[in-house]
């Protein structure tokens, strides 16, 4: 019956898309060998992988959302001249080439970098090749995932709320914090999903910019992208793992953050 | 006077890098300008990386030589050319930058005859140019002040590097395993770090940012590039032509140039 | 006086020019079509929009005064607003909607949540402060706006149509809780409607501003006996023609005259109400003095009678009985007789 009401030139094209997207992932699950499961999975390197790669990819998380929630009001808020730039700007790591985003970053914060050999005269602290050069590579891809989710929520929620609560005598700053961020809260999980989710996979520009050393910035992609030079099975054990635990947390969030979204409609 | 050093030991390298490969040895019969019904058609290659100059400049030689006969070229890591080979890309030559990923082609039954050892490398400490460290040897390796580079133990060179450390009794700290020469020496050129642990052609090929230092230690971690036809080459006369070119006195010649050596 | 104001803006698609004075205690409507301009107004008076010229200034304090440079910001001025659809917040309960201002001035929590349980008790909501505002009706919802509205205490009350947004019942019951709160507030309210019924029942005096300026003031009773444009002759459902008084006859601008009972003189405007006009199918015998051929345009039945707009050289609006429309055997293009008694015609200065 309900089959009936999906027209085809949407269930054709929608039902290639799930084998399109899931096709590549199962034959990651046929290849994978079972019966060294477990000796891979308990190898020295993964678990540390493993631990670094959540970490980061929660740091970079956090300071997305400490950041680009505000850059995202800024653009679909304030009417300040070059704003149009500005969001130019902000998508340009959207389409950069991730491993020139490293050497990007090298140019600005390696120790040869404009303000990295400024840091390292004045405090003697060099940047890459540390877990925090990890955490900046991560945050630098995946920030315009959630810069952009919440500007499109900030766009999309009703602007007259904050006109009420100027006249209950909230200033931006309050407004801002007692009405806005709550009214799209959800856009801001969504955002900060996308943003974590790709700073889980990010690859280009961590290798290039922290490196790749265990423990301190070998994340699961450079484990995995290493794993494969020698040894396919175990890297195809490295991807499932991370797949797993990346589908395991998202559906674990998506009940807390995104199940109640209707409410600021 | 550092920088001077350098140089020297530079130009020692190439020096007995040339006096080794400068005898004929191995060339097989240099049929290629001889036969004028020659190969025609196009021979595809597959070959390292690393060998990319080289090999683009043969092939053109190749061709020039040949009338009607394109060397179209695939480049990239060994192993991902092995990967690409045993699910069933179609190749006339298969040039590999070590024995094992040869060895994954020669145990699918895919090469025609007994792959052969047709030139090698060796590591060089790669620095930036002006040498800002002070890097004076394999010993630098183990020094905690540096930031140091190598490549991961999942790489060839990489391999290459703990062999050479091992011999070497030196523990190294390095900051970073690259994925690959061409990140470690990224990171060289933009002086991001003091030295770095990759092939002497490497360090030809980065042009003047980077300077190489030779170390008596890299002997102990030659690395050997094999090279066999593909048992299903669409194109045998071809590949024969290419590897004959690449094998003769003036293909040698040309490696050497590029920082390689004679095996 | 309390709000003086002088709105000048001259910015967007339309520009406003208004002046206009509340006294504490009085409310005054409004009133106007949709564009007039009257949302701009309110959103500056509220400081949510900075006008481009002009004064307001309540108890003597200048809020906006342009010459002199001075704008004060919405969220530092004492005032209370009521929107269209209630604006509560969706994601704070009832009680802290209504605490919400309270606490962005000051108060302690504690405080600000007694206020506002005194205030969902005033309005009748004192057993909903727990909820969501999703869950409550239109009506509820209303009253728990004003109710955030008025827990300051603020000089001055701005509501912008606030019963649109109800069903017809709620809307009455709203109506009369929302007139018993303004009768107790001591501060000045501006109420922007388009609904005549709400600014009759809510007003002390009518402003109607239409294309950015004010046309007509006065009571509501005054302005709904004479009003001075069609737009508000329609809305108070009379029929209004311009003209020119010649003693007992005036002369209309659209041609054709009328008889009236008073003598006029100069430019006047008539004014004639539906249910003095009466329709017959054919020239009346006793050669009535006001009787003019017309033809149904419309016609939109209101309880027991239908009110039908009748086209000719003078339109009008004429209420039939039910009875009587079906008698006549009237349709949209019917020819009819329309007549008034002189006397039922009002006449007043333009």
């Amino acid at each position: 019956m309900r089959r009936e009401r999906t027209p085809a030139p949407l269930l054709v094209p929608a039902t290639l898309a799930v084998a399109f997207l899931v096709l590549p992932l199962a034959g990651l699950l046929v290849r994978t060998p079972w019966t060294q499961l477990g000796t891979l999975l308990t190898a020295p390197g993964v678990g540390q992988a493993l631990r670094l790669s959540l970490l980061s990819a929660t740091l970079a998380t956090a300071v997305s959302v400490v950041l680009g929630v505000p850059l995202a009001w800024v653009l679909a808020r304030s009417r300040a001249r070059g704003r149009a730039v500005l969001r130019a700007l902000v998508t340009v790591p959207l389409v950069l080439p991730p491993v020139v985003g490293g050497v990007a970053l090298f140019l600005v914060l390696g120790r040869q970098g404009i303000v990295g050999s400024w840091l390292a005269g004045t405090t003697g602290v060099t940047i890459p090749f540390t877990t925090a050069a990890v955490v900046i590579a991560e945050t630098f891809v995946a920030m315009p995932f959630l810069v952009i989710s919440v500007e499109g929520a900030l766009r999309a929620a009703d602007a007259r709320y904050e006109d009420a609560a100027a006249t209950l005598g909230a200033d931006r700053w309050t407004t801002f914090r007692r009405v806005t961020l709550p009214l799209v809260a959800p856009g801001v999980a969504a955002g900060a999903v996308l943003c974590w989710a790709r700073a889980l996979g990010e690859f280009g520009a961590t290798i290039t910019f922290a490196g790749n050393f265990p423990g301190t910035t070998q994340t699961m992609p450079l484990a995995v992208y290493l794993a494969l030079q020698r040894d396919p099975q175990a890297a195809i054990v490295l991807s499932l793992v991370l797949l797993l635990v990346s589908v395991a947390t998202l559906l674990l969030l998506r009940d807390r953050w995104l199940g109640r979204g209707g409410a600021a409609g | 006077m550092r920088s001077g050093r350098v140089l020297a030991a530079l130009a020692a390298a190439v020096l007995t890098a040339a006096g080794c490969g400068g005898g004929d040895d191995g060339a097989a019969a240099s049929t290629a300008e001889a036969s004028p019904g020659g190969p025609t058609g196009t021979v595809t290659v597959f070959a390292a990386a690393s060998l990319t100059d080289v090999f683009t400049d043969l092939g053109q030689r190749l061709e020039d030589d040949h009338d009607g006969l394109t060397v179209q070229f695939n480049f990239a890591g060994s192993s991902a050319l092995a990967t690409q080979l045993t699910q069933g890309a179609p190749a006339d030559v298969f040039a590999s930058a070590n024995g094992t990923q040869m060895a994954v082609v020669t145990d699918a039954g895919l090469a025609d005859g007994e792959p052969a050892v047709f030139t090698a490398n060796v590591l060089q400490i790669a620095v930036p140019a002006g040498n800002p460290a002070g890097v004076t040897g394999l010993a630098d390796f183990g020094r905690e002040d540096l930031t140091l580079a190598v490549c991961a133990p999942e790489v060839p060179c990489g391999a290459a590097a703990e062999d050479v450390f091992a011999a070497a009794g030196v523990t190294a700290r390095p900051d970073t395993q690259e994925e690959d020469v061409r990140a470690a020496l990224t990171k060289v050129e933009l002086g991001e770090v003091d030295a770095a642990l990759v092939y002497a052609t490497d360090v030809v090929a980065a042009g003047d940012a980077v300077e190489g230092i030779a170390f008596p230690e890299a002997e102990d971690a030659v690395t050997d590039y094999p090279l066999c036809t593909l048992a299903a080459a669409p194109n045998p006369d071809g590949a024969r032509a290419f590897v004959d070119l690449v094998r003769s006195a003036e293909g040698q010649q040309a490696l050497e140039a590029a920082g390689f050596r004679a095996p | 006086m309390s709000l003086q104001a002088h709105v000048v803006v001259r910015r967007g698609t339309l520009p406003v020019d208004v002046g206009l004075e509340v006294a504490d205690g009085e409310v005054l409507a409004v009133l106007g079509p949709n564009g007039a301009g009257k949302s701009t107004l309110l959103r500056v008076l509220a400081g949510l929009l900075p006008p481009d010229g002009g004064r307001v200034a309540v108890d003597g304090r200048p809020w906006d005064d342009v010459a002199a440079g001075v704008h004060l910001p919405a969220h530092r001025r004492p005032l209370g607003m009521v929107f269209q659809d209630h604006l509560l917040f969706p994601h704070l309960s009832v009680l802290d909607n209504v605490a919400f201002g309270p606490r962005t001035r000051g108060a302690s929590r504690a405080a600000a949540r007694r206020a506002a349980a005194g205030w969902l008790d005033r309005v009748g909501l004192a057993d909903l402060g727990a909820r969501r505002p999703g869950q409550l009706s239109g009506g509820q919802a209303q009253r728990a706006a004003l109710a955030r509205a008025l827990v300051g205490d603020p000089a001055l009350l701005l509501l912008d149509e606030p019963l649109s947004a109800l069903d017809a019942r709620t809307r009455l019951a709203v109506r009369a809780e929302l007139r018993r709160h303004l009768a107790e507030f001591g501060g000045s309210t501006v109420l922007v409607t388009h609904d005549p019924v709400d600014a009759t029942a809510l007003a002390d005096r009518v402003l109607v501003v239409e294309d950015g300026a004010v046309v007509q003031a006065g009571t509501p009773a005054d302005v709904a006996r004479h009003p001075r444009t069609d737009y508000v002759a329609r809305l108070v459902g009379l029929s209004l023609l311009p003209g020119t008084g010649e003693g007992l006859t005036v002369r209309l601008a659209g041609g054709g005259t009328v008889a009236v009972a008073e003598p006029a003189a100069g430019p006047v405007l008539v004014a004639i109400r539906p249910e003095s006009v009466a329709l017959y199918p054919s020239r009346p015998a006793g050669s009535p003095r006001n009787a003019w051929p017309a033809r149904v345009a419309g016609a939109t039945p209101h309880g027991s009678t239908v009110r039908c707009e009748l086209d000719g050289e003078v339109p009008l609006l004429a209420d039939v009985t039910a009875t009587a429309f079906a008698e006549l055997g009237l349709a949209p293009g019917s020819p009819v007789w329309a007549v008034v008694k002189a006397s039922e015609v009002t006449v007043y200065a333009r």
